[in-house]
């Protein structure tokens, strides 16, 4: 809890784009989350997340050349920072290390 | 590859409206990419939906701003301090380096604050009247209309058995109380005497009034011989010394105890001359003709004071009263009507015509309130005029600031910090000038009114006006110059068109229209005093003193005193009489002559005089003679005024019977008016008749040979030997008649120095503007120089424009004023007319003085040499 907080959304986009690998930007985004996870969400959503996400440092960006396809406008491109990298890995390890103490026989099914 | 699928054009043209700038290009770009993908997957009409969902989904309120990226310098917000400090510094040195300018300003803006303060304070002080009273609102004065002839007139005399009536069968007051209005009476205490003035009252009175114990209680007026002094009375009286249970003799009549100490009664009270408190009781025991009307209901000598019970309004209960006296026996013939006169309203709401309550002094509470805030008008005017005049001059500077790098917002509180900078340094100025000029105002109002530096309300109406006015001032230069390009400014092609002056001219027009109604108003509020002071007053009072009978050493020797007094050889005539000759009280419906008829009930005014009455007073005898100790008959003689004379229509006046209280009197002699009362109003009819009984006032003429002051010493020795017990004392019969001019004087002096004020910030106003005008055209002026015009030309050139707004002015300032003087003038019986000359003169001062404060300006600009004003092209 010592640094930026993230999200439980923030978090799945910044996989999206550690996903995309540099070829993340809105649309891709935006169809990448309804593919793997099945979320339709509106575009305001995904460039509010990726607006904040690089506030907070997790992401840059910046505007790529320009396509005839999209009417000469051109895209802005999201790459994964250190800081996004090791906060995913630490929320991953973390997760990890809480597995390991759950006792077996409590997540069995039926056991609700 | 088929051509994309677009979009519908108006949500484009929403997110090209609405989306913030910064990322719209990315985001038109990404939604149009995904609406083609929607139209491949799910047709046109799904695509379109989602499309408008999704642009609104990237609209504001919905959206992130993305923050600008860092620039390289980092910006200071406009209010950062080290900005403020550089505002101030800027405009500081503004000021300094257009010395005239900042002058014209400041002072023009502090005068008119500081007028507007006093006259503020003036109206807080006529406002707080009476406000200190705890009872405020319950408090009444009893009152009644009477009926003589067809309108009804009001006093606020009432007779003594009213009070009881109310106490015992009225459930409406709290408490009652008898009073006998101020009145004067020699306090002596060993060798100190003093003349002071005092109100005999009921012991309900001091609660009603809150009257405030220093030494004792409200139980001090229980035993008969007793006095509560005021603080200052006891301090005059008796020093440092312990004054209570202190004897003090009374008139040199009677001995009564101090048994208390009251605070004085603060200026704004109705009751600020009421320096000691007698018990009613003791009138009754000490005055005979008090005494006297006790039990009689048609006898109205006295105020009464009452205090309703909580929840009973004044109305209430005057409804209940009214009739008091027309539902008793014997009602009198001019019908008397009581009601009940709030305090709230005892001090400006206080004339009654007709049985009407007319107002009274609020009428100048207002008038004068309109005037403070047409002299904070005109200063203001003149800031705004002359700030947007200077502007116009400072586009310049805007450009340059703009093309090293201001920002719009720095620019605006630049404009804004020179003018609240100049603003508060008027209103400290304004105070400093309140400050010294209070003494002169409150000699000239009449008044006792302080800065109230202590009151939260004052501060914030100051301050806040302060910051009004600099933002109101400022608001053109800061807002419309600020918006201008560098480029168009510094290329010389922003000009002011002849649009731009308009505002600036029609507040001019304004201004000298408010300045000289006021002046035309001075004018004839003076030339009335001067008309009423001119007025033939029917007798002369030159080197006339009068003395008053205070004890009764003085009274019933009559001979002896006149004998020694002549014999002085500083007095030329001497005579008594029951009052003074500047009082018009004591009238009588008890009155009949031949041709009265019946439904006929004037109140006529009774004079008791002694024989040397008319010499001594040099009075005027149109027809008869005048008393004389030669007719022995002359006891029951009578004199008429002209106006007597008058109303009773007597065409043969001289040896009619005429019947008054029962005596039977026949006229020997008219004699021409005299003015007693109000000079303003018409005369009353009066008579006089002899007795040497019922006097109270003693008329001395000096003689002219002998010096004033050394004619007073020996008139005082005199008065030494017959009244040893009682400090001499004397009014000037002249002084007193002016003392009726009092009010009038008043508001003339301020209304002078209101419409003085007015016009010096007028002219300020336009001395500010010719110089600004005279500056902006000196090329102008140069070119037609060389071209051979010559001085006199530039300067009609350059004074015309003014001229001519000022003769507007008096175009509407003409028809004003002379609508709200003759209204004015409609209350007075005895009135000047308004006379055109009035108007001319005050135009043909006015433009003088626009024509001499514009020249200064124009006739310097016109003997420029061109060579000068030109060599810079």
């Amino acid at each position: 809890m010592r640094r930026t907080y993230l999200g439980e959304f923030e978090e799945v986009v910044l996989l999206m784009v550690a996903i995309l690998d540099g070829e993340g930007y809105g649309v891709t985004v935006s169809q990448a989350l309804e593919e793997h996870t099945g979320r339709v969400v509106t575009f305001g959503t995904v460039h509010n997340t990726l607006i904040r996400l690089e506030e907070k440092g997790f992401v840059n960006s910046e505007l790529g050349g320009a396509t005839a396809e999209r009417g000469g406008r051109r895209k802005r491109l999201f790459r994964v920072t250190a800081l996004g990298s090791r906060a995913l890995q630490e929320i991953q390890q973390l997760r990890q290390e809480l597995w390991q103490l759950v006792p077996p026989h409590s997540l069995q099914l039926g056991g609700v | 590859m088929k051509s994309n699928p677009t979009p519908p054009r108006w949500v484009h043209w929403l997110l090209r409206q609405l989306h913030p700038e910064n990322t719209l290009e990315e985001v038109a770009g990404d939604l149009d990419e995904l609406y083609a993908h929607w139209h491949t997957r799910a047709g046109k009409t799904q695509a379109t939906l989602r499309y408008v969902l999704n642009v609104v989904s990237v609209l504001p309120p919905f959206v992130r701003r993305r923050k600008q990226a860092k620039q390289q310098y980092e910006h200071y917000s406009p209010l950062h301090p080290a900005m403020i400090r550089n505002y101030l510094k800027i405009a500081w040195r503004n000021l300094t380096k257009n010395k005239i300018y900042s002058f014209i300003n400041i002072s023009g803006l502090a005068t008119g604050m500081a007028v507007t303060i006093m006259i503020g304070l003036w109206v807080y002080d006529e406002l707080s009247f009476d406000r200190q009273t705890k009872h405020y609102d319950r408090i009444a004065q009893l009152w009644q209309f009477v009926t003589f002839d067809v309108e009804k007139t009001s006093y606020n005399s009432l007779p003594i058995p009213l009070a009881q009536e109310l106490r015992s069968k009225y459930p409406d007051f709290d408490l009652v109380s008898l009073a006998s209005f101020d009145r004067t009476a020699v306090l002596a205490s060993g060798e100190n005497r003093f003349t002071k003035t005092g109100n005999y009252v009921e012991s309900d009175f001091l609660p009603m009034m809150s009257v405030k114990m220093l030494v004792g209680t409200y139980r001090g007026l229980t035993d008969v011989n007793s006095i509560l002094l005021s603080a200052s009375t006891a301090k005059t009286l008796f020093g440092t010394a312990d004054p209570l249970n202190k004897l003090i003799k009374l008139d040199n009549k009677v001995n009564v105890r101090v048994t208390g100490i009251y605070e004085d009664f603060p200026q704004n009270s109705s009751f600020k001359a009421t320096l000691f408190l007698a018990p009613w009781r003791l009138l009754m025991a000490i005055n005979e003709n008090a005494k006297g009307q006790q039990d009689q209901w048609d006898s109205n000598g006295f105020p009464i004071y009452v205090q309703l019970k909580n929840g009973v309004s004044a109305d209430q209960a005057s409804a209940r009263i009214k009739d008091i006296r027309m539902k008793r026996e014997n009602p009198p013939p001019y019908k008397p009507e009581f009601f009940l006169h709030p305090m709230a309203k005892w001090h400006l709401y206080s004339d009654f015509k007709n049985g009407v309550n007319t107002g009274g002094l609020i009428q100048f509470v207002w008038l004068f309130g309109i005037i403070g805030v047409f002299v904070l008008l005109l200063a203001c005017i003149n800031f705004m005029n002359l700030s947007t005049a200077r502007s116009e001059k400072r586009a310049k500077e805007v450009g340059i600031r703009k093309a090293v790098g201001s920002l719009r917002g720095q620019l605006i509180s630049q404009f804004f910090a020179e003018s609240l900078l100049v603003t508060g340094l008027a209103f400290v100025l304004a105070l400093v000038l309140v400050q010294l000029s209070l003494p002169l105002f409150n000699t000239i109002a009449d008044k006792h009114v302080q800065i109230l530096w202590f009151s939260p309300i004052f501060w914030l109406i100051g301050l806040g006006f302060t910051l009004l006015t600099g933002l109101i001032a400022a608001s053109y230069p800061a807002l419309y110059l600020s918006s201008f390009q560098p480029i168009k400014v510094l290329k010389g092609t922003i000009r002011m068109g002849r649009l731009a002056a308009i505002p600036r001219k029609v507040l001019v027009v304004f201004q000298f229209a408010v300045s000289i109604t006021l002046i035309i108003g001075t004018i004839i509020v003076l030339r009335q005093i001067e008309f009423a002071k001119d007025r033939p007053v029917g007798y002369s009072r030159n080197r006339l003193i009068e003395v008053r009978i205070n004890t009764p050493e003085l009274v019933g020797r009559y001979n002896p005193l006149r004998t020694d007094l002549l014999n002085t050889g500083a007095v030329a005539n001497m005579s008594e009489s029951d009052k003074s000759l500047t009082a018009d009280y004591g009238g009588t419906t008890d009155i009949s002559w031949p041709g009265k008829t019946p439904d006929m009930h004037p109140l006529i005014i009774s004079n008791l005089v002694t024989h040397d009455f008319g010499k001594t007073i040099d009075w005027q005898l149109t027809a008869g003679r005048d008393f004389s100790r030669a007719y022995t008959t002359d006891s029951s003689a009578m004199i008429l005024n002209e106006s007597a004379l008058k109303l009773m229509g007597l065409t043969r006046p001289l040896g009619t019977l005429i019947k008054q209280s029962g005596r039977e009197y026949r006229v020997i002699g008219i004699v021409k008016d005299i003015i007693n009362g109000n000079p303003f109003e018409a005369i009353q009819p009066s008579f006089f008749v002899i007795d040497y009984r019922n006097v109270n006032i003693i008329t001395l003429k000096l003689a002219p040979q002998v010096a004033t002051s050394q004619a007073l010493e020996k008139v005082a020795e005199v008065f030494k030997q017959y009244n040893p017990a009682a400090p001499f004392e004397y009014t000037f019969v002249d002084d007193e008649y002016g003392k009726k001019f009092g009010k009038e004087t008043r508001i003339g002096n301020l209304a002078m120095i209101f419409a003085a004020f007015a016009i010096f910030i007028s002219c300020l106003g336009i001395f500010g503007l010719a110089s600004f005008i005279a500056e902006q055209r000196t090329k102008e002026i140069g070119v037609r120089k060389v071209l051979g015009a010559s001085v006199m030309n530039l300067w009609g050139l350059l004074s015309r424009d003014f001229i001519v707004l000022v003769l507007i002015s008096i175009g509407i300032a003409t028809p004003i004023a002379w609508y709200l003087l003759n209204n004015w003038l409609q209350h007075y019986t005895y009135r000047t007319t308004i006379a055109w000359w009035v108007f001319a003169l005050t135009g043909a001062g006015t433009l003088l003085l626009t024509l001499l404060t514009v020249s200064f300006q124009s006739v310097r600009a016109a003997l420029t040499d061109p060579v000068k004003s030109l060599r810079s092209e």
